[in-house]
């Protein structure tokens, strides 16, 4: 058969392979005069100048700890209100419906206002990455706590749980896989959002500002190079993530019922 | 419990997932009956009792009246923070002298043919991923990688590469709304429950028959979810070229408005994104609602 060519595990490097070898040899053999094609080993030149030189560093240093603080701020504030929301009937109808319809308005959008109010610098920045992280960790805290089984709370009244217990041994456990779905979705956002306020916002320092900077002087290998660590960096946000959530559920273990 | 979250957080995993309404995913997943019975009634009742209705405004007015205090007694500049009698008449202004219309329809014009395109490749991605192993192992990793950058992580390299004109915008509108579309599509086809496959089999379906009859009915729901996403997607994206690379549509409106410390004019534009956002959604829920509809019987 020809699919067995080639063994299954090395499959999924046979695109990547074949369009680094057509980009290579386009370069190689001239196929197109433009600047903006760049050699491979360029790229490469420029990712090992930028890790040497330490630029890199610097930049997802400044970017990273932008991304982590609004990210904190955004989660701890999204966690209390979204169990206040869940809690409490009062606070849904109250507050829920101004909160639904703030939700709506793209998340961008809030940037340019961000900047009005709190300027260009790390403020804006971070006020607008708390607010990326808190619209998802409130959705789901909100989710899941509404999505405890009556059940589970008719035995904690039976137990005569106080309220603490009841939260601690009922509420959050039962909640928790849906609140870690909304840390996690939040860090995601945060990352995306520490991209776009670095773009819009252009002030100081970061991976966003390295690639606005590549592509206002049309350096493609610094561009490509920034693509790269965009991507490195939300995968491992995002391994990070699946990680804690993996063992912070653990206990929960795995369903073994087939649908 | 804990098998209807994979579901979700796979489809959600892909960093640029940023449809803000996450929970919407559970609603097709639901495994517990007690769960589905909560949803059920939920879907039963669509407007909550009116005092409940009442409630959500004494909030919002507040905060429309201490916002208008302010800007009464200029405790804010209105630089800073316009007074809502200008942002309403703005907003009637830019309505009346059809500003607001030609930028709202370059903008719907965008969103739309870059979810067209999105739409059209995620689904054929996404079927493809789902209904071919070889497919899978060729492909999946590759696409993996590329859902790993975010829209804006690409965005540099593609001005670099087209430009900023229409394309720029279509390109990248369309790759936001791909992403949640093929995997979404992928995942609902790979999860089709193999009881289902089992009865087709039963019955000697072709794969043909299969396929109509049985995986896509079966996959339907989350596929249509990953629609839901992407267009959500689609639309913020779009809001964040126009902000950046735009000299038309409510983006640049909103862009030009803080260039000129018109706050006004922000806000209003800042409005109609969210309407659009909403109204774009709500027509997705209500087709939803009619395209599955079957699915409800059936409980």
């Amino acid at each position: 058969m020809r699919a067995d060519i080639v063994p299954r595990p090395l499959r999924g490097f046979v695109i990547p392979a074949l369009l680094v070898a057509l980009w290579w040899a386009a370069v190689r053999f001239g196929w197109s005069t433009s600047p903006l094609l760049v050699a491979p080993g360029k790229v490469w030149q420029t990712g090992v100048d930028q890790v040497a030189s330490g630029k890199v560093f610097a930049a997802l240093g400044a970017s990273l700890w932008r991304d982590l603080a609004g990210f904190a701020i955004g989660a701890s504030a999204g966690l209390l209100f979204g169990a206040l929301l869940g809690a409490s009937r009062l606070a849904e109808r109250f507050i829920g419906p101004s909160f639904h319809t703030l939700k709506q308005i793209s998340l961008f959008a809030w940037i340019p206002l961000l900047s009005v109010w709190f300027g260009l610098g790390d403020a804006a920045k971070v006020a607008f990455l708390s607010l990326a992280a808190f619209f998802p960790v409130v959705l789901n805290t909100f989710e899941g706590i509404r999505s405890v089984p009556p059940d589970l709370l008719e035995v904690a009244r039976v137990l005569r749980f106080t309220p603490a217990q009841r939260w601690r041994k009922v509420i959050l456990p039962s909640a928790a896989p849906a609140i870690f779905a909304g840390i996690h979705l939040g860090l995601i956002y945060a990352w995306l959002a520490t991209l776009g306020a670095e773009y819009l916002l252009v002030s100081g320092q970061g991976i966003g500002n390295l690639m606005i900077d590549g592509r206002e002087h049309f350096w493609m290998d610094m561009v490509l190079f920034g693509v790269f660590v965009v991507g490195l960096v939300g995968f491992t946000l995002n391994w990070i993530a699946s990680r804690i959530e993996a063992r912070a559920l653990a206990w929960r273990g795995r369903s073994v019922a087939q649908f | 419990m804990s098998r209807d979250l994979i579901i979700p957080l796979d489809g959600v995993s892909a960093p640029h997932d940023f449809g803000l309404d996450t929970h919407r995913d559970e609603r097709t997943t639901d495994a517990s009956p007690a769960r589905r019975a909560w949803r059920l009634s939920l879907a039963e009742q669509p407007w909550p009792p009116l005092h409940d209705l009442l409630l959500g405004w004494p909030l919002p007015l507040a905060v429309l009246a201490l916002w208008a205090l302010a800007a009464h007694c200029e405790w804010i500049a209105p630089q800073v923070l316009p007074s809502p009698e200008a942002v309403a008449l703005t907003f009637k202004e830019s309505l009346l002298s059809g500003e607001l219309w030609a930028n709202l329809q370059i903008s719907l014009v965008r969103v739309f043919a870059g979810f067209a395109v999105g739409l059209v490749g995620g689904l054929a991605l996404g079927v493809a991923l789902g209904l071919s192993p070889t497919a899978r192992d060729y492909v999946y990793p590759l696409f993996k990688a590329f859902a790993q950058v975010p829209v804006l992580g690409w965005l540099p390299l593609l001005m670099l590469l087209v430009g900023i004109d229409e394309a720029l915008k279509i390109i990248l509108i369309s790759k936001a709304a791909l992403v949640p579309i093929a995997l979404n599509t992928y995942k609902g086809i790979q999860n089709v429950p193999t009881r289902l496959i089992e009865v087709g089999r039963v019955l000697r379906f072709t794969r043909w028959q299969m396929l109509t009859r049985v995986v896509f009915p079966a996959a339907l729901a989350p596929i249509w979810n990953g629609i839901r996403y992407g267009l959500t997607h689609a639309w913020l994206t779009l809001v964040v070229v126009e902000l950046l690379a735009s000299s038309e549509g409510l983006g640049f409106m909103i862009v030009y408005g803080r260039q000129l410390f018109q706050l006004d004019v922000v806000l209003a534009a800042v409005a109609v994104v969210g309407a659009v956002g909403y109204v774009l959604d709500k027509g997705l829920a209500a087709i939803e609602t009619r395209l599955l509809g079957w699915r409800k019987e059936a409980f």
